[in-house]
């Protein structure tokens, strides 16, 4: 029968889809009883940010009149930050333009990083999405009291509404907004997550197939162009996530600074 | 029942969230083209509106299988 620990090619799909989330430690640490080793998790994460440092650092010395294709890159993704800011949350919001930028490409830098195989999908793992979330929403939770004093209350009335409706409404808007750091970063996390593990599941059926030899070997076929396939389809949600994620950390924003 | 068959059985319940992922992403999608075809020059304008929308209803599905996930993996 199949193998004990279900690596085996005959045991099913042959190969784990789990297995790429696992958290190694590469260098332990420990301060004063926390854990805080240097795993393969932090190791991804610095080379997302060191990707992007060089990408912008490198990109922008020559400042050239005339871009080549490394300053294009930086130019274009800090023109497509800036108007997503001044679309979203207007001239005001281009004091927030740093925080926005950063989040968008290491978001945006994680998920591709990701993407290569055998890398690791720092993105995949809800506390460090939830983290980014939970920065973003006492970030912005902070800006509005600063800005409106306690007058940001006033943020959780809807306006026109009858009297009755009220008590009731400012329930639901209290939940929906304590819900939002939640739906931030479950978002990101399980279209991450769902898309890898989708990977590796048709990547074990390729397995299996090749595994199980003669006739059958030729109907590897099917779920490898249906793996190619879905890989654009990732990158292009790796994409998209990090732009849903910056753009409704603008429309918070939007809502701290000028509430409805 | 068997606590294990309960679960896979939760798990593939769970996964029916994503058919209305599917309704929301196909309702979007459909009237971007109608809207794009009746008025194409403002179609490119609302690009970034599609994708969110995109985003947000698929994002509800995956609610669903984040539960599933934790079904068959975490308890």
């Amino acid at each position: 029968m199949a193998a004990e620990n279900g690596h085996g090619a005959e045991g099913g799909l042959g190969v784990d889809p789990m297995h790429q989330f696992e958290i190694t430690t590469i260098i332990p640490l420990e301060f004063g009883g926390i854990d805080a080793s240097f795993t393969n998790s932090a190791l991804w994460m610095v080379i997302s940010a060191a990707l992007i440092t060089g990408l912008t650092v490198f990109g922008m010395s020559g400042r050239a009149m005339v871009p080549g294709r490394l300053q294009s890159v930086a130019e274009l993704s800090y023109e497509f930050v800036a108007n997503m800011i001044r679309d979203n949350v207007g001239s005001e919001g281009q004091r927030y333009f740093p925080f926005i930028f950063t989040l968008f490409m290491f978001v945006l830098f994680s998920n591709m990083v990701g993407m290569i195989p055998y890398s690791f999908t720092v993105t995949s793992h809800i506390i460090v999405t939830f983290g980014l979330a939970m920065v973003i929403f006492l970030g912005v939770t902070v800006i509005g009291f600063a800005k409106h004093g306690l007058r940001f209350f006033e943020f959780f009335v809807p306006k026109g509404i009858p009297v009755v409706l009220v008590p009731l409404l400012v329930v639901i808007e209290v939940i929906s907004y304590l819900t939002r750091p939640v739906s931030l970063s479950v978002r990101l996390f399980a279209n991450m997550m769902a898309g890898h593990t989708m990977l590796k599941v048709f990547a074990g059926f390729v397995v299996a197939f090749v595994g199980a030899g003669g006739a059958l070997t030729g109907l590897a076929i099917g779920p490898l162009a249906f793996m190619v396939a879905f890989t654009g389809l990732e990158i292009l949600v790796a994409f998209l996530q990090a732009y849903v994620f910056a753009i409704l950390t603008c429309i918070y924003l939007n809502d701290a600074l000028h509430m409805h | 029942m068997e606590p294990e068959a309960a679960k896979l059985i939760g798990a593939g319940i769970a996964c029916i969230a994503l058919a209305g992922a599917g309704v929301g992403i196909g309702h979007i999608f459909g009237n971007y083209l109608a809207g794009a075809l009746r008025n194409p020059a403002a179609a490119q304008a609302q690009f970034p509106n599609l994708l969110l929308g995109f985003a947000l209803a698929e994002a509800t599905g995956l609610f669903g299988l984040v539960v599933a996930l934790i079904l068959l993996f975490v308890i």
